[in-house]
């Protein structure tokens, strides 16, 4: 028994670190878990190969007389293409098949997300629990009409605000309702511009509620139902946009009311954001429900004082993946790294408690935190882990200081459990965060004159190209970060701005690429004077990946704004996800091209096994929506088929070249519109 | 580096609104909060503030809230690394610094009430060189320039430039460009104005050249300038700063020019003005903010030369404007029209009561004239001595195809602005009654009677080429020659009077719009008939006729009446159905002849409004140069702030001083009988008219009937008044039905 063990041991290969990560302290972390003998996902990525047949999206095991394999014909298909499986499934059907199914996981994932905020939302509204309170009355004032909820009285013939209380509880119970309603149409949609709103009911894609769009697909793909992959396209494209446009966009708009709209602040981000002397704790996952009280309470003076009580100089919080992003955007929490680095936070030896929820949390975090003091603690009923080790404390909003109270206390009374061998790569960059729609106006001319006009403006006379949207996860099977990265300033140096958002903009964040000063070391000319101008990093940070519906928002000011088109396939603008792994990176990317957004992915897209169906994707969703998927592994291609794209919008709206200057007299301003 | 300037702009702004701060304490320990607060004669209190938020503030009290505004407006400062965004920071403390200045300015109103001297032109003599804000009646007089495009936009100077000759150019530049020049603030203590005058210019609201204060806050002036035309011109609501502060970039053309090092405190008010969409163009090297957006095209400008100041500074703010030169030795422009020519600087003179001075335009056959040939039959200024008087005959012949004879008073009348527009040359009145003074700067710079040819020659083939073809000018000097065309121009304008006079509009059957003043009131439609000349007192029907003929696309348009609704009220289907269109829908009909029902929409642009005293079972009129109360309760300007913009107000309506005698005038509603006050002077000034109009209507002596300032100004205190002099209105019907 021993030897074998020490056989497959040996047998385990080795990930080089310097070939796994453009960033040094995620190296040095890699390193270090050699030395220790612990395995990290860098180490399994070289020794377990993705499943070919996987890769291309042709294995379908929706029923037991599979799995069916359909993997292309060595050399291409020579005339037609007569695969098929045991009952007769043709390539098309069980790529779309599986494409659907994982929309429906990405958009289930981000619309329940936005369900536990809408609960959550109710309860604050109906003063049921005094955690949570409404504390952006602006915003929810301003999102209010979006859902139908007035925000006005009429009393004796006069005109008057309506109660704050009254307008959130009804703002709580519409909102609610946009998951399980039975009748009519998601709210939201008519957020979009009119001739995308008219583009979805013509295609018959507006989706009625944010549940049944997905129950659909799980039913239209189970064994013998919808067998065209077009069809199964369309629901694709209804419950991507349940996501975008309804349980994403739900659960920010919850959100920003609940904790704050995110304006611009000053952070850190890498692993050297955690403090050897401080009691480090970790969230990780993606709803800022609970973080939000585990900053109130790690905030506290008397958790402060247990922590110095306890032998610690303070509490250090940090952040992994989206609720990093949540608790950054709001409070300047600085996030301790991306995806692929939860791992590594807990190798440093100095991570006395890392608190978890939902999503993209590795079930591998376990064995690590067994090899060191770390209090590995689950907080969700639907996310909990078979490790022992692991500790469930579920989270209850009507409980939320007490149970957040909880886990900071053993949190800090873990620190004296810390080893001697603390390692934390003295490595972070600073970062500006915290845009939103909102902020982002602002910072385009003040209280007075905000308006998305001055970028409308800037990219009308070419100064700034066009917009990018580089979002997104890491993926192992992808040198982490270097996709990302290296788009991102191919596209800067080309003056495209980018908007950022998940662990795309953490990214950016550790390589510096999220600091004002950045923008004259890396952007084209005309992109360094607008950040010099308006004081702004030339990549702008918009949050977790649900806030990825801030950008179809940001995108709709844009149109709104005028001179670039009316709808956002006019625009000058494209989507990335450079470094993709999840089911969510499919929803949005599916919600992005429905909505008119060219999307490149990179990578691999499970497709390319069903040549009918990926083309359909790739050409002929244009043809409907103005945008459409595409996807390249070359990251310079990548940022280069975005550019296109701009520049074909650019030629397009006939701002491919310099701009006169119009000088007015008289009888031009006697012309000019009421 | 705009970084540097989001830095100093918003440490300026800290340092001005905490200065601002203590002024306010101080003048709190020293005055009661109740005292009054405000600029002189204007409906719209502290205008900045109250067009962009609302407040209306009128003594030392609601100062507060203003100030703890602009207090909450001032972002964090701006970090050295990892800043935060400034743009919009900065935006926000240039506000606070206008604000602030504002208040300045407010309170300087109650600690040095004399500190300005409140005219269109300063006492030089006297030391009082800064005018401060202006009040309504001069914005309103004003404003219609920028109305109407004889005034394309201001140039806001501010300090001073190295030299007075460097001020004298860079204003006259402007001033050939006919912009209007707003100074104020200084520096090290020197200050345009006081460039200009020692260089000899003459300064003042009447040459474009307003001193508004030696203060950067006297600035703020020019900026409550532009948001009260926008709110009195364009009808934007007070409050609605988002409106009002886009109306300002869109339509009112000024821009900043800093002369001198800019500190903080220029700085702040400089990132205020961007807020309107106003750049700015320095003479010192420092960083330049050069992308759009904001403004329509650079926000800051700097290192610019002064001989190109002007250029650049219209060029970056995207105004275009038309200048023909015409080549005679002075400056020509619309800014000199204003210019006087005193005793001292005085060389000659003709007419004004010493010697006769007449003008006719005539239209003349083609093969009669001569195009471009200007005679002068008689001595020259050249044969004069300085002080000396002479008769002066100014006869012009045009000739064209498209020239019809009802054009020759409108040609006529273009020339008492024409001659003013030569710098150094001065022109009073019309007709047989005109005064021309020639200055001793003019003849310096070798100016004779010939120019005066070439300048009517010139403007009339630029203003009104499509009608005019040849243009002969004949300046007679001698006595007898005088005489002789003095006794026949007598009898042209006799004919002519006689001829507009019985004109009604029943003789005609189409009427002008008048859309002129769309550019800044973009609701507004204008329907001007032969008895109801244009509210501005600015367009009869003859004029809307001619500028038809001359312009076929321009802003007069011929409505045809159509079928009449109500001749009573004067309402016909043609009129509504233009003035449905040409509003956009917002306005479906009104009645020509009535105040009471449905009246005609005004514009801020009208020279009186008339208002309904139900009491009095009559109607008082007020025109905008009458700044005190009247029985209706409004001043001029309240009630044109009430009105403006393009809306019917039943009640209420604008016209013009000429239509109160014209035949029409809401005789819907009693006609001129119903007039029971009017301000003394604009009653002295149609004293005749009145007298005639009363007659014809059946009551000879109804000018002594009508009340005045020195009556009463409420329905009460004329009341009695009226009973005694049994006015008509008294015994008339009802005024509402």
């Amino acid at each position: 028994m021993a030897e074998e063990k020490e056989k497959v041991e040996k047998g385990l290969k080795l990930a080089d670190p310097i070939e796994s990560s453009i960033d040094i302290s995620t190296q040095e972390m890699i390193a270090r878990s050699h030395k220790l003998g612990i395995e990290t996902v860098f180490d399994r990525a070289v020794n377990m190969k993705p499943c070919n047949i996987g890769l291309q999206g042709i294995c379908c095991k929706n029923c037991a007389m599979g799995p069916c394999r359909l993997p292309l014909p060595k050399g291409g298909i020579v005339g037609e293409d007569t695969r098929k499986g045991l009952c007769g499934a043709t390539a098309n059907t069980i790529a779309a098949r599986n494409f659907a199914r994982m929309v429906a996981a990405g958009a289930a994932a981000h619309s329940d997300h936005g369900r536990s905020v809408a609960e959550v939302f109710m309860a604050a509204a109906k003063k049921q629990t005094t955690a949570y309170k409404i504390k952006d009355t602006e915003k929810l004032i301003a999102v209010a009409p979006h859902l139908n909820v007035a925000t006005t009285v009429e009393v004796d013939g006069k005109t008057l605000d309506r109660d704050i209380d009254e307008i959130a509880v009804e703002v709580a119970e519409k909102a609610l309702n946009e998951w399980g309603k039975m009748e009519g149409e998601l709210l939201y949609l008519k957020r979009a511009p009119k001739p995308l709103y008219e583009k979805w009911e013509k295609y018959g894609v507006k989706p009625r509620n944010i549940d049944r769009e997905i129950v659909d697909i799980m039913h239209r793909t189970h064994m013998g139902v919808d067998q065209d992959y077009k069809n199964i396209v369309k629901q694709c494209s209804r419950a991507s946009l349940a996501d975008g446009w309804g349980g994403s966009m739900l659960a920010t708009d919850l959100q920003d009311i609940l904790f704050g709209t995110p304006s611009p602040l000053q952070s850190e981000a890498n692993l050297g954001v955690m403090k050897k002397d401080h009691v480090n704790i970790i969230v990780h996952g993606h709803e800022p429900v609970l973080s939000e009280m585990i900053v109130a309470v790690a905030q506290s003076q008397e958790m402060i004082d247990y922590a110095k009580k306890n032998g610690a100089v303070g509490i250090q919080l940090s952040g992994i993946c989206c609720t990093a992003n949540e608790v950054l955007q709001r409070h300047g929490v600085p996030p301790a790294g991306n995806f692929l680095q939860q791992e590594l936070a807990i190798i440093t030896g100095a991570c006395d408690a890392m608190v978890v929820d939902v999503q993209c949390v590795f079930q591998n975090l376990a064995n690590v935190a067994k090899c060191f003091h770390t209090k590995l603690i689950t907080t969700h009923p639907m996310a909990k882990m078979e490790q022992e080790n692991v500790v469930h404390i579920q989270f209850d909003e009507h409980y939320a200081l007490e149970d957040a109270t909880r886990i900071v206390k053993m949190a800090i009374e873990n620190f004296k459990n810390r080893k001697a061998d603390v390692m934390i790569p003295p490595y972070k960059s600073p970062q500006i965060a915290g845009f939103s729609v909102e902020s982002i106006k602002y910072h385009l001319g003040g209280t007075f004159r905000g308006t998305y006009y001055t970028l409308n403006d800037n990219i009308i006379n070419g100064r700034i190209r066009g917009i990018a949207g580089v979002v997104g996860c890491n993926n192992a099977r992808t040198k982490h970060n270097e996709h990302h990265i290296t788009i991102i300033k191919e596209l800067i140096k080309n003056d495209v701005i980018v908007l950022s958002t998940g662990c795309s903009a953490i990214t950016a964040a550790i390589h510096g690429l999220l600091t004002p000063e950045s923008a004259a070391v890396y952007c084209g000319p005309g992109l360094a004077e607008i950040c010099e101008t308006v004081g702004i990093p030339p990549v702008l940070h918009l949050g977790s990946c649900v806030d990825n519906s801030r950008i179809l928002l940001a995108a709709t000011e844009v149109v709104k704004a005028g001179g670039l088109g009316n709808d956002l396939c006019d625009l000058p603008a494209a989507g990335s996800a450079p470094e993709w792994m999840s089911e969510k990176a499919i929803a949005i990317g599916h919600y992005f091209v429905t909505s008119g957004v060219y999307t490149v992915f990179g990578g691999n897209l499970p497709m390319s096994g069903a040549p009918v169906f990926q083309k359909y994707l790739f050409e002929e969703m244009e043809k409907m929506y103005g945008g459409k998927w595409d996807v390249t592994a070359d990251p310079i291609e990548h940022a280069h088929k975005m550019i296109a794209h701009i520049d074909k919008k650019r030629k397009e709206l006939g701002i491919d070249k310099a701009r006169e200057r119009v000088l007015m007299d008289m009888a031009d301003r006697q012309k000019l519109e009421a | 580096m705009s970084k540097l300037i989001a830095f100093a702009a918003i440490q300026g702004g800290y340092k001005v609104v905490s200065e601002v701060e203590g002024l306010y304490r101080n003048a709190l320990q020293t005055y009661n909060a109740d005292t009054k607060v405000e600029f002189p004669n204007t409906g719209y209190y502290l205008p900045v503030i109250y067009s962009l938020t609302g407040l209306k503030v009128t003594n030392l009290e609601n100062l507060k809230k203003p100030l703890e505004f602009a207090r909450g407006l001032l972002p964090p400062h701006v970090k050295s690394k990892n800043h935060l965004p400034y743009l919009g920071p900065l935006l926000d403390a240039g506000m606070a610094g206008i604000i602030a200045y504002e208040v300045k300015e407010a309170i300087r109103s109650v600690t040095h009430p004399d500190f300005y001297y409140p005219h269109e032109d300063p006492d030089i003599e006297a030391g009082k060189i800064w005018t401060g804000p202006a009040d309504d009646i001069i914005l309103r007089k004003r404003g219609v320039e920028f109305v109407d495009g004889s005034a394309p936009g201001f140039a806001a100077i501010v300090g001073a430039a190295p030299t007075p000759e460097i001020a004298k150019m860079i204003v006259e530049d402007y001033q050939k460009k006919n912009l209007y020049i707003f100074c104020a603030a200084n520096h090290n203590g020197q200050t345009v104005i006081q460039q200009l005058i020692e260089a000899g210019v003459q300064v003042g609201w009447n040459t474009r050249i307003v001193p508004f204060g030696p203060d950067i806050s006297s600035a703020v002036f020019a900026l409550g300038f532009a948001n009260r035309a926008a709110m009195a011109f364009g009808g934007v609501q007070p409050g609605d700063y988002k409106t009002i502060l886009k109306y300002n970039k869109d339509r009112i053309f000024a821009f900043v020019n800093a002369l001198g090092d800019i500190g903080t405190e220029w700085g702040v008010a400089a990132a205020g003005c961007v807020n309107w969409g106003f750049p700015t163009l320095a003479d010192t090297d420092i960083p330049e903010i050069l992308p759009t957006g904001i403004c329509t095209y650079e926000h800051v400008v700097t290192n610019v030369k002064h001989d190109e100041m002007c250029q650049r500074s219209i060029e970056v703010r995207g105004l275009k404007v038309n200048v023909t030169e015409i080549n005679i030795p002075c400056s020509f422009g619309p800014a000199f029209e204003g210019e006087r020519v005193r005793g001292a600087d005085l060389y000659a003179q003709c007419g004004g009561g010493k010697t006769q001075c007449t003008e006719l335009v005539k239209m003349a056959q083609m093969n009669e004239i001569e195009d471009g040939k200007v005679i002068v039959d008689g001595p020259d200024v050249g044969d004069l001595k300085e002080g000396d008087t002479f008769p002066l005959g100014i006869y012009v012949q045009i000739a064209g195809r498209e020239f019809q004879e009802d054009f020759e008073p409108i040609m006529e009348r273009q020339i008492h602005h024409l001659i003013n527009y030569i710098q150094g040359v001065m022109h009073i009145g019309q007709r047989d009654i005109s005064w021309v003074r020639i200055s001793k700067a003019a003849i310096d710079k070798g100016f004779t009677l010939k120019d005066i040819g070439v300048v009517l020659h010139a403007k009339f083939h630029q203003d009104f080429k499509k009608i005019v073809d040849k243009v002969q000018v004949t300046l007679f000097t001698k006595k007898d020659d005088v005489d002789k065309m003095t006794a026949r121009a007598r009898a042209e304008y006799q004919t002519r009077d006689a001829r507009v006079d019985k004109m009604t509009d029943e003789d005609v059957e189409t009427y002008y719009s008048c859309t002129l003043c769309q550019s800044f009131a973009p609701s507004h439609v204008c329907t001007v008939s032969p008895e109801r000349t244009g509210l501005c007192g600015a367009y009869n029907w003859m004029d809307c006729r001619a500028s038809f003929e001359i312009n076929p696309t321009g802003p007069n348009q011929p409505i045809e009446k159509g079928e009449c609704i109500d001749p009573k009220l004067g309402q016909w289907k043609g009129v509504n159905e233009f003035v449905q269109k040409a509003s956009r829908g917002a306005v479906t009909h009104y009645n020509f002849y009535s105040m009471v029902t449905d009246p005609m929409t005004t514009c801020g642009c009208c020279e009186c409004i008339a208002a309904m005293l139900p009491s009095c079972n009559g109607v008082m009129t007020v025109g905008r140069d009458y700044s005190g109360d009247t029985p209706c309760g409004m001043k001029f300007t309240t009630l044109a702030g009430v009105m403006g913009g393009g809306a019917s107000s039943p009640g209420f309506v604008g016209h013009s001083k000429h239509n109160i005698t014209q035949g029409k005038f809401i005789l819907g509603d009693g006609g001129l009988l119903r007039m029971v006050w009017m301000p003394k002077m604009l009653k002295e000034e149609l004293k005749d008219r009145i007298m005639a109009r009363g007659a014809a209507m059946g009551v000879p002596d109804l000018y002594d009937k009508i009340a005045d300032e020195t009556v009463g100004i409420t329905e009460e205190e004329i009341m009695p008044f009226l009973q005694e002099k049994g006015h008509p209105a008294l015994s008339m019907d009802p005024i509402i039905g």
